[in-house]
């Protein structure tokens, strides 16, 4: 797979993704819906790092700043953070099983939300509400079903 | 720990340096951006610019539910339109029998206060919006509208529905605006109770319909069922537009400020359409200057100063002094109490004050200073006038 081809892929998935992080759900089930963006960047950076990775986050981020963000350029700071952490852990990541990597995408999961906290914080815009936190785990759970539906779109070439 | 340009970041490289490298360029420059927008303002055409990006995903993710709803209006039944028509003529009937009673009163309280004529209402001109169904951050209380600058808002235009206020806008795009609701922890409106005039700061509870009040002293004259209106200070409402209604009051006596809470009388869960509002500039009742009063706070315009040397206590900076120079502006200190007691809200007392004076209090007027009586002492407390027009305003 060529790299524009990569980047084809990688703009239309988070495309799809950033629709399902913005679609109306009634309150309850808004706070557990995972951040999809933040998964999508995630796989991009461990499965093709060559490809974005970084920038990638960083144009995702910006996205998720005009729809969510009190601060234009938070989400791109936070994702292109853990797009550089994935992306330096690649080859560590890529050969756990989907366990572990689950546990592991909690873990950055938990680390963006943190940031994003803090940030939110640090700016004058806290949500101290603790249902914030609860995407890491939904997200961590739907990790395994989107990797494979994410390693689907990209073929048998990976 | 991997230092730049070691093993770590080495395979990656020839497209753009080491994930060490491009971090470092990609969180400067967002470290950067954020500055921009938050310090200094200076990325509004930026801002906009993504708005327009990302309006067609808007419309994309808004059209299933707004298909679906034509499909379901289109398949309405004749009795059903019939009904509704039929509704709708008597709502009609009464609303204009209540104007005309309106205009007879505007006029007679201008009589009353020494105007040659009644004064315009407040509002120039007004467009109504539709809720783009869409979520924006889930846990902040915000929405967007298909109304954007070409339509004519601008930053902190006044959102309202038919029963009361809903918020106002932060971010204008094009052809969108995101509004902040009154509900939002972040949002805060200068309040005035209706039945005694005590005036206060309601701040959102964060749940969506709750507001709070959390600086009213324990002593404070507020019961349940009070109607908070808006008071005209902080420079984005006008004056004497509905709020919420106080459903909870919880005095302890530990603490010297009362626990109030209160109900949003708009119903923004079940809203689809809500209404953008114009002022008319230069109104007494209209916010002052509502365009650029973010930058009238901060550089400190001579009219939303205190007052130099004020007659009494410390005087509240009044927003709604755009259009009268601040020539006599000593005897409107008095005008507040008086305006708690007038019949209708539009036509505030601040005109005649201004010539007349506060002790020529006109006979209607009579029973507001014994009504703002007990809630005279609390007032200076209560509203700590330099908090009113920042705190007005989403730090956007």
């Amino acid at each position: 797979m060529t790299v524009t081809q990569a980047r084809v892929r990688m703009s239309l998935t988070a495309l799809l993704a950033l629709i399902f992080t913005v679609l109306p759900l009634p309150m309850w089930l808004d706070v557990l819906r995972p951040a999809f963006l933040v998964l999508t960047v995630l796989y991009w950076s461990i499965n093709t790092p060559r490809a974005g990775g970084i920038g990638f986050g960083f144009v995702c981020g910006l996205m998720l700043d005009v729809f969510q963000g009190p601060v234009l350029g938070e989400h791109a700071l936070v994702l292109s953070l853990v797009a550089y952490i994935a992306v330096r852990e690649h080859q560590r990541i890529r050969s756990k099983p989907a366990f572990q990597q689950s546990l592991l995408v909690f873990a950055a999961l938990i680390f963006y939300e943190f940031v994003l906290f803090a940030i939110d914080g640090w700016t004058g815009h806290p949500v101290t509400s603790p249902l914030r936190w609860l995407h890491c785990l939904t997200g961590a759970i739907v990790w395994p079903p989107a990797a494979a539906i994410l390693s689907y779109s990209e073929g048998r070439l990976t | 720990m991997a230092a730049f340009g070691t093993a770590a970041g080495r395979p990656l490289q020839g497209r753009g340096g080491s994930p060490g490298f491009r971090f470092t360029l990609y969180g400067a420059l967002a470290v950067m951006i954020m500055y921009f927008d938050q310090r200094a303002h200076y990325l509004e055409p930026v801002r906009y610019a993504l708005q327009s990006a990302a309006y067609p995903i808007q419309l994309a993710v808004n059209s299933p539910p707004s298909a679906w709803r034509w499909i379901r209006e289109s398949l309405q039944t004749r009795d059903a339109l019939r009904a509704e028509n039929e509704r709708l003529r008597a709502r009609q009937r009464d609303l204009e029998l209540l104007a005309m009673r309106y205009e007879a009163l505007a006029h007679e309280n201008g009589e009353l206060r020494g105007l040659r004529a009644a004064l315009p209402p407040v509002a120039d001109r007004w467009l109504p919006a539709e809720i783009i169904n869409i979520q924006l951050s889930g846990l902040r209380q915000r929405l967007l509208i298909n109304r954007g600058a070409s339509n004519g808002v601008f930053k902190g235009q006044a959102v309202l529905d038919d029963r009361g206020l809903i918020g106002q806008t932060t971010h204008v795009g094009p052809w969108s605006a995101e509004v902040i609701l009154i509900t939002d922890p972040e949002h805060a409106v200068p309040v005035r109770v209706e039945r005694t005039g005590l005036r206060t700061i309601a701040v959102g509870g964060g749940d969506g319909s709750s507001l709070a009040l959390p600086y009213l002293p324990a002593n404070a004259d507020i019961r349940n069922g009070d109607l908070l209106l808006t008071s005209g200070l902080g420079g984005v409402f006008p004056e004497g537009y509905p709020v919420a209604r106080v459903n909870e009051v919880h005095r302890d006596a530990v603490q010297p400020l009362a626990q109030v809470r209160a109900t949003a009388l708009s119903h923004i869960s079940s809203d689809t359409e809500l209404m953008l509002v114009w002022f008319r500039e230069g109104h007494p009742a209209a916010p002052a200057a509502a365009t650029s009063n973010a930058l009238e706070v901060k550089s400190g315009s001579a009219a939303m100063q205190p007052l130099a040397a004020p007659p009494r206590a410390a005087a509240a900076p009044h927003a709604d002094s755009a259009a009268r120079a601040p020539a006599a502006p000593a005897p409107r200190t008095e005008a507040p109490p008086a305006r708690s007691a007038t019949p209708t809200p539009r036509s505030q007392p601040q005109a005649p004050a201004a010539d007349s004076g506060a002790p020529a209090v006109t006979p209607s007027d009579a029973s507001a200073p014994q009504a703002e009586a007990p809630a005279q002492p609390a007032d200076t407390p209560a509203e700590p006038p330099p908090a009113v027009p920042p705190r007005s305003r989403p730090q956007a």
